[in-house]
């Protein structure tokens, strides 16, 4: 095992500038997720950790070894690919053993090691079939097996489960991180799928336009986002975000929604922002779904029910406010229709500048 | 589910097959009568039954010799050889020069590729009667006419270019992630097309080097026009001679026929597997 250190990367394809000085660092031991919109980067970021693509520049380290200009096959480095990549010509057996006789491995630790790994993920029926004769999620099964028999130093994963149906992808996530907690590999594992984010990461990285914008813990960064993209990002439905501007009135900072400073007033706790806070200030407020109730007397701000989702669990109303789309989780025995407007109370909000989209935070409470 | 068919729905079966494979082999069958016919047939029978049937035909292509300087060689054997050396070694030379042009093309990029691969093309637009003069002349200057060298040389002319043209379609349609996967895994660059990207195309391989074996097997104008010596001849060229100086012995060139088709249906029983996989799917899935 070993951890990985990534430091200012950069890489372009052509005119393309895919990685913009990213840095990443992921403690030994640990299973780090990338995660980020389609084309921001991700898959790039893998490939140059596994040395399918070459950096321009920066460096990669891997424990104190500078791997940045190594071979893949140099790097000691497993890896499962979105289209699991099984050699069609071999069967399930050889296409286990197919790394280890390549290094030589000597034929009873190959045996040894298929069979720990056929007995972890339940090859053993399967080890003489060919691929083509695999279901979709046999096959998965069968590319992680690939990657465990090599033991390799770090575990790669670019959307291992996003070719699998929405059920046995929520069972192979608990079986994912179950194997690494077995394990103890150091993973760099890539989603676009929040929830995969959210579940797997020890330590999570937000890429966006091949920048990193924040890193952490995967809760912390839900808690307190960096960025306005971040906080978008992650959670779902989404988070609501509505135009406001800051104003003080008898000493209380408020957030007035709507361009017009007539309209809603949210009240903010001026500890948590500091000196941020400056009367005339245009933000975008942000309000989790999750972070909303119903006001019992009249106060808060007016929803425009449009449609009403009943989940069972909870119940998600779509609609206006001030102006802007905005969702909100109610209680399932919230008794809300289509065409009413309710009024609502925010719990929690976040501030972001309307500019460059930075959280208004203070700096000690960020990640 | 497989149900046992009736005795009924069996026979019918049996009957339309029996009908189709007739109307399939019914010209087939003519050569085969007319090639054991001891007489002339009347004109136009309806079924082919040969005539006062035997083996003479056959024994006089087979048995047929010729003096070469003091040596009586067996003419039918030496030319079967000729065929068979000239179309394995185009075969041989089509597909392994293919090999490494079409997975560079497939998965290189290089100054001069798409050039290159037009002007390859080019040289495809003639057909080969058209340069049938200039080849004449060519290998008479290299020393190479009436030689099984100058006739692979010509016929790999065309091979070659026809099997770069498939296996590069076959190697662009396996996935890139194969190789990577196996580079991941621990091969050179070198070792993940040697142990995957070439077993992964071996049955379209198979494919081109049949169809390259068969075309060579097969060709008759180039042969007749730069083998002049009857010993050098392949076996199209003595199908011909039966039938072209003074009178046609078509019952010589059915037997003739008989026998040259054989090696073709051996190679087709062998390689029908691959064919058939080959010729569907390029042999690949993701
Ligand atoms: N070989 C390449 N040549 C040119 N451009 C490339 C190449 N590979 C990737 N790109 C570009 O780099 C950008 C990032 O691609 P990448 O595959 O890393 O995205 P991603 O984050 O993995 O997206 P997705 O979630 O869709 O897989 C894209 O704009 C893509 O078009
Ligand atoms: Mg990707």
């Amino acid at each position: 095992m070993a951890s990985v250190k990534v430091t200012g990367l950069n890489k372009r394809f052509g005119d393309t500038h895919v990685l913009k000085g990213v840095s990443v660092e992921v403690p030994d031991g640990a299973f780090a997720v990338l995660v980020g919109p389609s084309g921001c980067g991700k898959s790039t970021l893998l490939r140059l950790l596994a040395g399918l693509e070459e950096a321009d520049e920066g460096h990669i380290f891997l424990g104190d070894r500078d791997v940045t200009r190594l071979e893949p096959r140099e790097r000691d480095i497993a890896m499962v690919f979105q289209s699991y990549a099984l050699y069609p010509h071999l069967t399930v057996r050889e296409n286990l053993a197919f790394g280890l006789k390549l290094r030589k491995t000597p034929a009873a630790e190959i045996d040894k090691r298929l069979g720990e790994a056929s007995e972890m993920l339940g090859l053993g029926p399967l080890l003489d079939r060919y691929p083509k004769a695999l279901s979709g999620g046999q096959r998965q099964r069968v590319a992680m097996g690939r990657a465990i028999v090599r033991r390799a130093q770090l575990f790669l994963f670019d959307e291992p489960l996003s070719n699998l149906d929405a059920a046995l992808r929520a069972q192979v996530r608990v079986d994912i991180r179950k194997l690494h907690d077995r394990l103890g590999a150091t993973s760099v594992y890539v989603t676009h799928d929040q929830v995969e984010a959210m579940t797997l990461a020890d330590v999570l990285f937000v890429l966006n336009k091949g920048v990193v914008e924040q890193a952490g813990p995967p809760l912390e960064i839900y808690a307190h986002p960096r960025t306005k993209f971040v906080a978008g990002f992650l959670g779902s439905p989404a988070m609501n975000f509505l135009e406001a501007r800051l104003e003080q009135r008898d000493g209380q900072w408020m957030a007035a929604l709507g361009r017009d400073a007539r309209g809603v007033q949210v009240a903010l706790d001026a500890e948590a922002f500091g000196e941020e806070l400056q009367a005339g200030r245009r933000v975008m407020l942000g309000v989790r779904p999750h972070d909303v109730e119903l006001s019992q007397d009249g106060s808060g701000a007016a929803l425009e029910v449009s449609i009403v989702e009943a989940l069972g669990v909870e119940s998600l109303a779509y609609g206006t406010l001030a102006g802007a789309h905005f969702v909100a989780r109610l209680e399932p025995t919230a008794k809300v229709g289509k065409g009413e407007t309710v009024r609502i109370l925010f719990r929690h909000v976040h501030l972001f500048d309307a500019d460059t989209g930075l959280s208004l935070r203070a700096p000690a409470k960020k990640a | 589910m497989n149900r046992k068919p009736s005795l009924a729905e069996s026979i019918a079966s049996h009957l339309v097959l029996v009908v189709a494979v007739a109307f399939a082999l019914y010209p087939v069958l003519w050569v085969v009568s007319l090639a054991f016919s001891g007489a002339r047939p009347p004109e136009a029978r309806v079924f082919p039954v040969p005539h006062d049937p035997t083996l003479a035909h056959l024994e006089a292509v087979v048995l047929s010799t010729k003096k070469v300087g003091d040596e009586t060689i067996y003419l039918f054997a030496r030319q079967a050889l000729n065929s068979i050396l000239v179309a394995t070694a185009t075969a041989a030379a089509g597909v392994l020069i293919a090999i490494p042009t079409s997975y560079a093309l497939a998965r290189f990029r290089f100054v001069g590729k798409e050039a290159g691969v037009r002007s390859l093309l080019a040289t495809q637009m003639f057909p080969t009667v058209a340069s049938a003069i200039p080849l004449y002349l060519l290998l008479d200057y290299l020393g190479l006419l009436n030689s099984r060298t100058g006739l692979v040389v010509c016929y790999a002319s065309t091979s070659v270019p026809f099997a770069i043209f498939q296996l590069r379609a076959v190697f662009e349609s396996i996935p890139v992630d194969l190789e990577e996967a196996a580079m991941v895994d621990g091969a050179t660059r070198f070792q993940a097309f040697l142990k995957v990207a070439l077993p992964a195309a071996r049955p379209a391989i198979a494919v081109t080097a049949l169809f390259a074996f068969m075309s060579a097997y097969n060709e008759f104008i180039l042969a007749a026009t730069l083998l002049g010596k009857e010993e050098m001849f392949t076996l199209p060229v003595l199908l011909q001679s039966y039938i072209g100086e003074y009178d046609a012995q078509w019952e010589r060139f059915a037997a003739g026929a008989l026998i040259v088709s054989l090696p073709v249906m051996a190679l087709f029983y062998v390689a029908q597997r691959h064919l058939v996989s080959g010729l569907t799917s390029g042999g690949v899935k993701g």
